[in-house]
This record gives structure tokens, sequence and C-alpha cells, in this order.
């Protein structure tokens, strides 16, 4: 685990940013100021957040209902180690693969790789995994398809 | 409301990211070639109407010292309600869903540290019900960015 060395004024500065983005001509200005910091700290510790990684993203995520994918699998995988990366990048490339990362292995439970996929029914579902498997040559699978989702929410860091 | 060619290529702009400096929204109007008004109040209009899930800062959460967790567990079906529901209490389980297969709850879990984690492991492995937990953790993320380019 790496340490991530924030201090509380830091931690003041996150909590201001995980709010809503103020659209507005300062938005900088107007987080800065509950965190409690200048407007011009606030800028440069912002960069350095984004270039320490802490950040990944300072923009929007639309709302895909226009898109219409009414249908999501959580789709494991079990990847040779040595063709992890080059499975991987293959998977990512799909347009129906909103996520895709590695994860351990345990005790009867041999997948190694996850992929998010997304479509409008069942059958588009189970037509893109086998599209991602031939692609790959990766045969063993298991596709878990939601039934029920009962929470998904935005962490509340700090 | 229609999105027009001027939306979508607000839209596709905002889905990168928003400029750090004092006035991003004159930054980004430059770049359309519009003024600043027009941009925030563009967006105030498409953030009314829906199309915006969210604006704000997306963290790397490893990287903030967060410990994250993907973990698997198999319930007797007849439990998986108040199983589901017990979980759901924690703030730290982001994501929680009811799965097909042998494994059945599948949840997020992100903690300040491993303590706190195995702690909450340890409370929801005791749950009436529980007969197996997969713990998950990931390495390498290789695509996590959710964005949809408008055209």
């Amino acid at each position: 685990m790496c340490s991530s060395n924030l201090t509380k004024r830091d931690e003041e500065i996150i909590r201001a940013l995980q709010e809503e983005f103020p659209l507005c001509e300062e938005p900088y200005k107007v987080l800065a100021e509950r965190a409690g910091v200048s407007e011009e700290e606030f800028l440069s510790r912002v960069k350095e957040f984004v270039a320490e990684k802490k950040i990944r993203k300072l923009g929007a995520v639309l709302r895909h209902r226009e898109v219409g994918f009414k249908f999501n699998a959580l789709c494991a995988w079990e990847v040779p180690a040595e063709r992890l990366d080059d499975v991987a990048k293959i998977m990512s490339a799909h347009p129906a693969v909103s996520h895709c990362y590695d994860r351990n292995t345990a005790p009867n439970w041999n997948y190694n790789l996850y992929t998010m996929i997304h479509a409008h029914t069942r059958e588009e579902c189970d037509a893109i995994v086998g599209e991602l498997s031939r692609l790959t040559g990766i045969q063993s699978r298991q596709v878990l398809y939601s039934k029920k989702e009962w929470k998904k929410t935005c962490m509340k860091y700090f | 409301m229609e999105l027009s060619v001027f939306d979508k290529s607000l839209l596709n702009l905002l889905q990168g990211n928003i400029p750090i400096c004092s006035r991003p929204f004159a930054a980004m109007a430059q770049e359309l070639g519009t003024d600043e008004g027009t941009v925030i109040s563009r967006l105030r209009e498409l953030k009314a109407a829906g199309y915006l899930r969210r604006i704000g800062t997306f963290f790397n959460s490893n990287n903030l010292g967060y410990a994250g967790t993907l973990v698997a567990l198999q319930v007797e079906p007849e439990e998986i309600v108040t199983v589901a529901e017990a979980v759901n209490k924690y703030p730290e389980a982001t994501h929680n869903y009811e799965r097909e297969g042998k494994y059945n709850l599948w949840f997020t879990l992100l903690t300040r540290d491993v303590e706190q984690e195995k702690n909450i492991l340890a409370e929801i492995g005791n749950l009436r019900g529980v007969e197996d937990m997969l713990r998950l953790k990931s390495k390498k993320k290789y695509k996590v960015n959710v964005q949809f380019k408008l055209n």
C-alpha cells in the first residue's frame, strides 16, 4: 500500500473537490473558499494532485440513458498470466466494455481478468462475450449477470 | 431537447478535462469559438435537462491511500436480502449487486486502510447465511474511464 502523504489541508481540498463542480465564472474560487484556502493555493494543489495521479479526471460523466444500455454483466475470464496485458488490451478496445481490470485468483476461482459489458439485451450481451472470446482465444469464463442493483454510490473520501 | 452540433462539441470537451485555471469556462469557450457566458449558461441547461450524470473530480482511490477490494459472497438464497441490506449499511461499500451463479452477492469495498477492510469483512463473514467469501484485489486497471463520444 502506497502512503498518500496528505495533510489536513489536502483533505479539506479533496472534500471540496468531490462536491458537484460549480457552473460559474470562477468555480475554483468557490471551491477554495469552502476548503478555507486561497484560490492560488487551491489551483496549484489540484495541478499537483493530477500530476501525482491522485485525480483521475476532472470533468463530466454523461448519463448514458440516451445510449440505451439497460443490460450489464460482469464477465470474469481465466487468462494465462503471460497473456494478461495483451488480452486486456484487446478487450478494453471493445466499445461495449466500459471497465477492464485484473484481480487475484482464489482457491476454486481461477478467473483473473474482469470486464464490465453493456448491452441492450441478454442475447446481445452473450454475443459480445462470444466475440471477446473469439478475438482473444480465451474460452474459460463466468458471465455474472446482474439480478438486482442493491447499491451504487460515489465514495465520499475523508 | 435535441443536442445541437455545438452541444455535442461542448459535451465531448467536458468529458475530457476541465482546465485548471481561474476562468476554466473562458478557456473552453476560446477553444469552441464562443464566449464564457454562452458556455456556462448552456451547461446549466444541459445539466437541468439531465444530460450530465456528474461534473466533478474523479479520484484514483489507491493513490489517496485507500484500499479497494471486490468481494464475492456465496449466500444462502433465503438470507440474501438480509445480507445485502447489511452490506449496504457500510458507507465503505460503494457498489453492491446480486448476481446469478454460485457467488450471488458482489460488492466493492473502499476503506482508509487494510485494517478497517479486515474488520468489516470479518463482520460480514459472520452474518447468517454467508457460506463463502472471495476477496479479489486489482493491481492493473486497463480501462475505467467511461466516455461516450457524441457524433
